[in-house]
């Protein structure tokens, strides 16, 4: 019987105080903030375990080479290895992974085909041991011509990075050294320019950027007593590493137990597998758990990377402003092997021509096998590269027309009903015209805000603390951007999530549990689970369960997807629980009130109330001897596949936008630039929670800025070897070189998606590298073909 | 070789240290306090920032022999480390608290019920934490800078926090926490 309030059968008026607090569109606070800022919460490198192993790679000092002999002798005779262990011990059948081509060797068999790739590894009880014992391993090299770039990769006595391909993409490339070309047509090329008055060509260069996310590589395996083992680990999809751990260790997925450790950020650098199988493999081999960090150093080589890309453009426009056809070629350098090169590609092509209008196009991209450092997903995804070349064709043509930049782009920007190159119709807001114009309409910061009455303030100048210049040669410059970006996995991918969600009463008060195998990696999913499960069920308490394999895929966290997919997921499973709890509140109570049967009913404040706001029962009072649990996978509307000759198909689920103003300053006598500002204007459909809204823009906003003036892996056309694997070399923003980033937030709801939520977590990478290049050339009057931009561009002495 | 030192205010003992272990290795693998983080283990990154005598290092470049009988606070230590910097000298339990005293319920899953420093509070509160790897290194530097400077600008912040890097955040959630933390301490003043 009802516990508290009112008799039964006599409805109240819902108060204010009893709406659910903490729901969508509130800025509720992590909930895993304590344990971070006490340095309690977990991530996969605090992992320990009695009787714990470390584990140690040996790995490739070479790019390319067969491998002529490997001696391990005298690594096994140091004291405290537990275990050395060679391709020659690896107890299955399968013997390499991979996200789609399963091409990548777990240790690497006669050859070697990148930089660091891994030939060897090591337990032993200390890690100094396991790294000594691991330099001790003699490998035998005779070294191989490396592969590096196209003309290399396509010639015709070019070596083979992969023999004997069997991959469903090698019967339609031109070049076994292609992993995957998708070429998009549509219109008449030949026919539109024509009617070009301008024309505009380009080569572009991306170079290659790294995630860099902060927590290493890392995990736990523990050997289980019934043969399988337990892997603590931080990943950005638990299921995706499942698949392909399992086959090589030789057990089935279930004897594969997997449980999400804390991830140190991700960033698309986590969806390849790293040190999964070689921990799993070394527990399983000793018998004891194993453990494996990386360094910063082995990190550079233990992921892959944001692929450098070639670029080449033509685009043509009448003299009144309007895009005649674009023809682009995109080149790839996917490295040594696939990871997930073919979806890049397929994004880079689809997505090429920007968010503009162009009826007549003639795209191609492809990616390489090379014997670079393999590449893969990096936040942007294939997006990146392209934004970057056809936001600096728009300001070339429109300099050659003579109009203002963004006019220019407002006149040919795509909206709602457009349709793409790949022939797919934009069925949901596309306000690309109006983030300009929100963008351009931002107050400009102040001029020269480094000069005070104790002179210029050098920390707000290029150089910085180096004190280069108290002001003399630096110019501002003003430049602009507009990106693009699919949400979710595309092409046809069955792009699922599941969640379980429970409800029961717990101390007199009806809770609620969110399980999901979802990767929080730092964007914030599990604040938003909670929220979402506070709205649909009315409940404050809310427990989000660790994320593992006991509960089916949630998917990756990626592709900006999983507040759309795993939230939709979770909303779907509150809404049938909350079907469950109602006809269990009918079944008990619906004879005290004739609103039970007729009315809209809600879960609110923890009670049940009518669509008029009358409480017809307390929660608690519902679920009083019940508990209410159901696990369901949950999809969006399907996609399909690119056609591999035309590229027609509506190969997205979703899209999205923002723009860029960057605001540089330049010292044109050193070539150092130090971004002012970095505005943003961005549509995200619906704000799930606001504060975490703008730590996504923010952060994707300085990543873009990252690759615009600093961050590039720099790696030896002669060796293919890596040229600067750590944070000295490698150049990250520090808050010191990072800009202001004011953000103005657009809410039009997509009607396809959950909440009418847009995915957010891409888009501004997009744009922000391209607007920073734009405010350079500004400045400096430069034509700045590649990215990201050094002093000795800028200076004239590259 | 034996290290003896102080951390977050406790004697600590470590044996068996090796000649190239450094102090952040013996906080996280002999001493149970790994919230000092290794996110580049070459001084680059500041994750493992910690206080030695006072003074913020990057924990990865000290070997630990060179911190025998010195006093170093680490993240774990921070809350406390700061509350009897505010009340100074007159620190303890007094008679009267611990006549009231009684447990605060802490839950383990969430950490509520912690008691923060008032720079943690203010990151968890303006949304400086994201994948929160950077965060110990973080606040330990900001705390120190306040001590420091309690009316810093944001150029000053900048300068004081740029040898911590963060890859989540853009920063700007942090330049927002620090000037909370600031205004906040004023108000308290």
């Amino acid at each position: 019987m009802p516990s508290n309030g009112a008799p039964i059968g006599t409805p109240t008026k819902v108060t204010q105080g009893s709406q659910t607090k903490g729901g969508i569109g509130e800025s509720t606070l992590r909930p895993d903030g304590t344990l971070k800022v006490t340095g309690e919460f977990a991530y996969s490198s605090d992992m320990w375990h009695e009787d714990m192993l470390w584990g140690q790679i040996l790995r490739s000092t070479v790019a390319h080479a067969e491998i002529v002999s490997i001696d391990t002798s005298e690594a096994l005779k140091t004291a405290g290895v537990y275990a050395v262990m060679t391709y020659d011990d690896l107890p299955a059948e399968m013997k390499n992974y991979g996200l789609e081509i399963q091409d990548t060797p777990v240790l690497a068999h006669g050859k070697v085909r990148h930089h660091g790739e891994p030939v060897a590894i090591v337990a032993a009880d200390h890690p100094e041991t396991a790294r000594r014992a691991a330099a001790k391993i003699k490998v035998e090299y005779r070294e191989l011509p490396v592969i590096t770039d196209e003309a290399s990769a396509t010639a015709p006595d070019a070596i083979l990075v992969h023999e004997g391909r069997d991959d469903h993409h090698i019967g339609h490339v031109p070049h076994p050294n292609i992993v995957h070309r998708q070429p998009i047509i549509r219109g008449d090329v030949e026919e539109a320019r024509k009617r070009a008055d301008v024309i505009v060509e380009g080569e572009y260069t991306f170079g290659m950027q790294d995630q860099a996310f902060l927590g290493p590589e890392s995990g736990l395996a523990v050997p289980e007593e019934d043969g399988g083992v337990h892997l603590y680990i931080a990943t950005q999809w638990l299921h995706s590493d499942l698949r392909q751990i399992a086959p090589v260790l030789g057990l089935p997925e279930e004897k594969v137990r997997m449980t999400l450790a804390g991830v140190g950020g991700a960033f698309g650098g986590r969806e390849d597998l790293s040190m999964q199988i070689h921990a799993c493999l070394l527990a399983m081999r000793t018998g004891k758990p194993v453990k494996i960090v990386y360094n910063r150093f082995e990190s550079f080589f233990g992921h892959v990377h944001r692929h450098p890309a070639k670029l080449y453009y033509e685009h043509g426009a009448t003299k009144d402003g309007k895009l005649t056809h674009m023809k682009c070629r995109i080149v790839l350098d996917g490295g040594a092997y696939a990871s997930a090169s073919p979806a890049v590609v397929g994004n880079a092509s689809s997505l090429s021509v920007g968010p503009y209008v162009i009826d007549d196009v003639d795209i191609e991209a492809i990616a390489l096998y090379t014997n670079n450092p393999p590449c893969g997903a990096m936040r942007g995804f294939g997006a990146v590269q392209a934004c970057f070349a056809y936001e600096a064709q728009m300001d070339k043509l429109a300099k050659k027309l003579g109009m203002d930049p963004v006019e220019f782009r407002q006149l040919n920007a795509m909206e709602q009903g457009t349709i793409m190159p790949t022939g797919q119709p934009v069925d949901s807001p596309a306000p690309v015209a109006e983030l300009l114009r929100r963008v351009k309409s931002m107050p400009l910061p102040p001029e020269r805000q480094w000069e005070s009455s104790e002179g210029a303030d050098v920390r707000q100048l290029p150089g910085g603390l180096s004190n280069t210049t108290h002001g003399e040669g630096v110019v501002r410059g003003i430049g602009y951007a507009v990106g693009i970006k699919n949400v979710g996995f595309s092409e046809g991918f069955d792009d699922y999530s599941t969640a379980k969600v429970r409800m029961e009463v717990v101390g007199g008060e009806a809770v609620a549990t969110v399980h999901t195998a979802m990767a929080e990696v730092g964007q914030g999913g599990v604040t938003v689970h909670a929220q979402i499960a506070r709205t649909e069920l009315g409940v404050s308490q809310v427990t989000i369960h660790p994320a593992d394999t006991q509960v089916g895929s949630a998917g990756s966290t990626s592709a900006s997807r999983q507040t759309y997919v795993t939230g939709g997921a979770v909303k779907n499973a509150c809404e049938l629980v909350r079907e469950q709890v109602l006809e269990i509140g009918r079944r008990k109570f619906g004879t005290y009130h004739p609103a039970w049967a007729t009315a809209e009913l809600l879960l609110e404040g923890g009670k049940v109330v009518t669509d008029g706001g009358e409480v017809l029962a307390d929660l608690a009072d519902v679920l009083e001897g019940e508990v209410v649990e159901l696990e369901r996978e949950w999809r969006h509307r399907p996609t399909e596949a690119f056609d591999l000759r035309t590229g027609q198909g509506n190969g997205h689920v979703q899209y999205s936008f923002a723009a860029h103003r960057a605001v540089v300053e330049v010292d044109t006598e050193l070539g150092l630039v130090k971004v002012i500002e970095l505005a943003c204007a961005q549509d995200v459909g619906k704000a799930l929670n606001p504060l975490s809204v703008l730590g996504q823009i923010q952060g994707g906003t300085l990543q873009g800025m990252g690759i615009a003036v600093m961050e590039e892996i720099i790696v030896d056309p002669k060796t293919a070897k890596v040229r600067n694997p750590s944070f000295t070399d490698y150049l990250l923003p520090t808050i010191l070189d990072t800009p202001i980033i004011p953000v103005d937030v657009l809410e039009l709801a997509d009607e396809h998606a959950p909440y009418g939520l847009r995915g957010i977590g891409e888009a501004p990478t997009l744009s922000s590298t391209p607007a920073v290049l734009a405010a350079i050339r500004n400045a400096t009057g430069l034509e700045l073909n590649r990215t990201p931009v050094r002093p000795e561009h800028l200076t004239g002495k590259a | 070789m034996r290290v003896n030192f102080t951390v977050n205010g406790r004697p600590q003992e470590a044996d068996d240290v090796w000649e190239g272990e450094s102090l952040l290795y013996v906080l996280r693998e002999r001493l149970g306090l790994p919230g000092s983080k290794n996110a580049c283990e070459q001084g680059e990154c500041g994750s493992c920032t910690v206080r030695l005598d006072g003074v913020p290092v990057c924990s990865c470049l000290v070997a630990a022999g060179q911190v025998e009988g010195r006093e170093v606070v680490t993240v774990e230590g921070l809350a406390e480390y700061a509350k009897q910097r505010s009340c100074g000298s007159s620190c303890g339990t007094s008679l009267n608290d611990a006549q009231q005293w009684a447990a605060k319920g802490q839950d383990s899953q969430t950490g509520e019920g912690t008691e923060l420093a008032p720079i943690q509070q203010a990151f968890i509160d303006a949304g400086a934490v994201q994948c929160g790897f950077c965060t110990p290194g973080l606040l330990v530097a900001a705390d120190e800078m306040l001590e420091r400077n309690p009316n810093p600008s944001d150029a000053d912040i900048r300068e004081a926090l740029s040898g911590n890097l963060c890859r989540c955040t853009g920063y700007e959630k942090i330049m927002d926490a620090v000037r909370l933390a600031a205004a906040r301490q004023g108000e308290a003043v």
